[in-house]
């Protein structure tokens, strides 16, 4: 047999790979796409209805809450993480003991799975902290903060903070290390100490850093799932229903197999120019220092 | 390093104290799984001590019936045959197609579309492609665990291709042609030199892979749904009504789906960190 070039090898290795991709994420992507043109309800017969999935996304105030809430719940939770984990990294980078043992327990959360790490927090927000808060007195945490539509959402971003700030924290630590010591000890001759150096000299030295950790804390949490699954299935009364939950719950059980496909594309497209104005952001800011 | 001797290592030790004290937030969720599964439900009372105390008996009840009532063997069973096959099938088959794709994206207008192609399937948010990939794979006649590790295969693949890519920057040219010189087909070629030299890139992607298809639970849940087969954590949500108020079992059966992680990550607690952090930062 005649051996292949590089180049024909490379083809070959290519294609299938190529036709794999397009068989499980590009076609799937197209059907959706033709569904959300349609009134499927995920059997029986179905008819096209143009733009009207569409037109009902933006009336429907199901779906309008479910928005509102995925976002309100991202940047909470976004920031939380962010600024604990920044908090933490700090110290985990300091003159410390114990330092690999530390990093080492801080970061358990990342490995263990959302749906079991919320079925736990689940019982501790219905029993523990009632419990908790009936002993000290407190009225506000003497009932399930799950079962309040005002907390409910307040529960879930704990959860999800807690699994995320493992990974976000070690991200920022190995940004830390990248900060030579003879810029602190420049900035130590300028008085620079705290708050100002952190600001002046820590900082603008890790924002590559703080970005990858903005881009990807919002992508996860924007697609929260498990800990909705886990904790509240949605309720109480719609009131944490995430986008993704949504879509699950009313296209795969609720027959809206076609109208949720319409609320797919249009996440998709809001995911899309969220992390495309997030690089495009950070990357001016990194550009400016 | 070295000017760490000058400033003289003073510990810090207020916030070694805060920092070991931190970690209870860590622990504690943990240790109230811990004590709950080994309890009987009379040893729950209504007030905290009830729920958080240690048991009077430290006995293995609760997870013996824990792994009856979940099918555990059969769950674990899955949950590895998915994650082992999917780290191995993506370390073969996404690092061939980075070496492809990598080497040639430069100047090749074909090859620059098929990285940026499938690159971008980055942002295509799992909820889109769900409800017609459950038609499909049913269809296909793959609604089962060969189905979800097709799925990972393509999921995971922007991710990996980018990894690969990246880190074959590093990897001289000259490499590879000195092997050609010598008479060796870009096949072999790949495999003795390349495929060898890219092993702590494998590392990161089988870890970063291997967390997220061990703890996934929408992609088995839809596409497996209805063989009667689960995953583990997939298991835990199926036999929820089962449990019902009886806790204990409940915290049994959850500790039971942590515990293969939590060993991995003893074990090889290092790569994990590390293979995390390289997936990021990368």
């Amino acid at each position: 047999m005649k051996s292949l070039n590089k180049n024909q090898t490379f083809m070959l290795i290519t294609i299938p790979i190529l036709a794999l991709f397009f068989c499980f994420n590009t076609l799937p992507l197209i059907k959706g796409l033709i569904y959300s043109f349609t009134n499927f309800r995920g059997f029986g017969n179905y008819e096209w209805v143009g733009l009207r999935n569409y037109a009902d996304l933006f009336t429907d105030s199901r779906v309008g809450k479910s928005y509102l809430f995925t976002f309100k719940f991202a940047i909470l939770a976004t920031i939380v993480t962010n600024v604990i984990s920044l908090l933490l990294a700090l110290g985990l980078n300091a003159r410390i003991r114990a330092k690999s043992a530390l990093r080492g327990i801080y970061f358990v959360p990342r490995i263990l799975g959302g749906l079991v790490v919320g079925y736990i927090f689940g019982y501790f927000f219905t029993y523990i902290l009632p419990a908790l808060g009936q002993a000290i007195g407190s009225e506000s945490l003497g009932s399930s903060m799950l079962s309040n539509t005002k907390t409910a959402w307040i529960a879930i971003v704990i959860v999800a903070a807690w699994q995320s700030i493992a990974q976000t924290t070690l991200i920022y630590i190995s940004g830390l290390q990248t900060v030579p010591e003879d810029v602190y000890e420049a900035g130590a001759i300028d008085g620079a100490t705290g708050w100002k150096r952190f600001k002046e000299l820590t900082f603008p030295m890790i924002i590559p850093f703080f970005s990858i950790n903005m881009v990807l804390s919002t992508k996860d949490f924007l697609m929260v799932f498990d800990q909705i699954m886990a904790l509240t299935k949605g309720g109480p009364a719609q009131s944490t229903e995430s986008i993704s939950y949504l879509i699950y719950n009313n296209g795969m059980g609720g027959g809206q197999f076609g109208f949720q496909s319409a609320n797919a594309v249009l996440f998709f497209i809001v995911i899309v120019a969220i992390s495309v104005f997030q690089l495009n952001f950070t990357g001016k800011k990194e550009e400016q220092l | 390093m070295k000017k760490k001797n000058r400033v003289a290592a003073a510990t810090n030790w207020p916030l070694t104290i805060l920092l070991i004290l931190g970690c209870i937030t860590v622990i504690f969720p943990l240790y109230m799984a811990i004590v709950i599964a080994f309890k009987k439900p009379s040893e729950m009372t209504n007030d905290i001590s009830g729920a958080l105390g240690l048991p009077k008996s430290w006995s293995l009840e609760n997870f013996a019936e824990a792994m009856r009532v979940t099918d555990f063997w059969h769950s674990l069973g899955y949950s590895l045959l998915i994650t082992v096959v999917t780290v191995v099938l993506a370390i073969l088959i996404h690092s061939l197609a980075g070496y492809a794709i990598g080497r040639s994206k430069t100047g090749s207008k074909f090859y620059n579309f098929s990285y940026l192609y499938i690159v971008s399937g980055m942002f295509v948010p799992f909820a889109i492609l769900m409800m017609p990939l459950v038609k499909q794979t049913a269809q296909l006649h793959i609604d089962n665990w060969v189905g979800v590790i097709l799925c990972y295969l393509v999921f995971y693949m922007p991710m990996n291709i980018m990894l690969y890519t990246g880190y074959l920057k590093n990897i001289p040219i000259a490499l590879e042609e000195a092997a050609t010189v010598d008479g060796a087909t870009t096949w072999t070629t790949y495999w003795k030199v390349i495929f060898p030299i890219m092993k702590p890139m494998h590392a990161t992607v089988a870890v970063l892979t291997a967390l997220g298809t061990w703890n996934d639970v929408m992609t088995p849940l839809v596409i497996m749904s209805g063989t009667g087969a689960n995953t583990l954590p997939l298991a835990q949500l199926t036999f929820q009504t089962q449990f019902g108020t009886n806790y204990n079992l409940a915290f049994a059966s959850y500790l039971l789906a942590l515990i293969p992680i939590l060993i991995f990550y003893l074990v090889c607690q290092k790569q994990v960190i590390n293979g995390v952090v390289n997936g990021a930062v990368k």
